[in-house]
């Protein structure tokens, strides 16, 4: 083998070695090393009892309730399987609203209420003026449904 | 005319090349950055409507997903650059390299500086751990790493072959960084950052969206050429030829 033939082995062996590197990572992401747990993953313990975890899901409808002090705010998370009741003290994000996604973070309290210290609201991936949007309102929250169902596998 | 495309891997007649490009890329670059810009800043909605009720602050996506984008490609085009180098020995390939590096590592930061400007009001945070936050930013990392580490060997030569080795392993991310959200069944990967998908996204918006990233890759093209010849001036400054240029001056060539 001449010396420019080794090389180009070399680098495809590095292609082929970072390729399989990334596949792993990929397939780590995948099967979930958890950025947030789902409300059926809370409910069968899944998530760690006394840590602070990311809790994700979407805000179940009609169920936005503020405490007596005007700060504090209480709300359903749900996967459309499980529901967890959420606590919150602090300014909600522009986005957040009534049957949209949401990540939070804290920890659980033993009265089975997750009390977060951090709201963040999730948006999708749709870019529409609001005429056109509100005709695709309809498929998009049967595929809100079905995703958010899914992750509960 | 019979092109001899081997003829400009030589430093000596890619330099008047690039010299006489660069101004073209420069004229491309800013009709398409001013079109784009306009069209995006002016004839798109104010509001967007559905889930997704952003307001004004959308328009941030006008520089945010170009710039993430070039960040990504043109980290592509170093390994390429690097690896072709790395077989064949040639002087040019590692230049054109160590010239991308900068543009790539500013696209980088760009992406993550707005993408945290529109994480306040949307999500409601500047910065969080998410999959597709956490890898751009260690494509940030990576470039600043290639460079630094090009840096701090004196030898030109091996100066070369251990960055575009970097390089190549670090190539490791850019398909970490797509499929951190574009990954085959969406309900495995649970992420804040929301997914792409073009088709999903208003014509007026999208249109801003593709000109905009032709413009700064034109950027990309006009800053990497004129880094690639300081480079091929720097490094052949014992030549014949750069002696003649600077003796003579470059319109004589």
């Amino acid at each position: 083998m001449k010396a420019r033939q080794k090389r180009l082995a070399f680098v495809a062996l590095a292609v082929v070695g970072v390729s399989a590197a990334a596949g792993l990572a990929l397939s780590a992401l995948n099967s979930n090393i958890s950025y947030f747990f789902s409300p059926s993953q809370v409910l069968a313990k899944e998530a760690p009892a006394d840590h602070v975890f990311r809790l994700g899901g979407l805000v179940t409808e009609g169920s936005l309730k503020r405490d007596g002090d005007g700060l504090t705010v209480l709300f359903d998370v749900t996967d459309n399987a499980e529901t967890v009741r959420v606590s919150y003290t602090g300014i909600l994000p522009d986005l957040f609203g009534e049957g949209q996604g949401v990540v939070t973070k804290g920890r659980l309290g033993t009265d089975g209420v997750f009390y977060a210290e951090e709201v963040l609201a999730k948006h999708d991936e749709e870019y529409m003026p609001p005429e056109v949007a509100s005709t695709l309102q309809t498929a998009h929250a049967e595929g809100v449904a079905e995703s958010a169902a899914g992750v509960s596998n | 005319m019979t092109l001899n495309w081997f003829k400009f891997a030589s430093p000596a007649s890619f330099y008047p090349l690039a010299g006489r490009l660069i101004p073209l890329f420069w004229s491309l670059t800013v009709a398409l950055v001013l079109v784009g810009l306009y069209w995006g800043f002016f004839q798109t909605t104010d509001h967007l409507g559905g889930s997704n009720p952003q307001k004004e602050y959308y328009r941030i996506i006008f520089v945010h997903v170009p710039a993430a984008w070039m960040s990504m490609w043109l980290y592509l085009v170093m390994v390429v650059w690097a690896a072709i180098g790395l077989v064949f020995n040639t002087r040019l390939s590692f230049m054109m390299a160590k010239a991308i590096a900068p543009t790539g590592a500013i696209f980088t930061f760009l992406a993550l500086w707005t993408g945290a400007f529109w994480g306040r009001p949307s999500w409601g945070t500047y910065w969080d751990w998410d999959p597709r936050l956490t890898s751009e930013l260690v494509l940030f990392f990576l470039y600043i790493g290639y460079m630094a580490l090009h840096a701090a060997i004196d030898d030109i030569r091996r100066a070369d072959r251990a960055a575009a080795l970097l390089a190549l392993v670090g190539l490791v991310m850019v398909p970490v960084i797509y499929w951190s959200i574009n990954c085959p069944d969406p309900n495995q990967c649970a992420a804040l950052h929301q997914r792409s998908n073009l088709t999903r996204i208003d014509g007026n918006i999208l249109f801003s969206m593709l000109t905009m990233t032709l413009g700064l890759w034109m950027y990309s093209f006009a800053t990497s050429l004129t880094r690639l010849r300081g480079l091929i001036l720097e490094r052949e400054s014992e030549a014949q030829w750069v002696r003649e240029l600077i003796e003579h001056g470059e319109k004589q060539r």
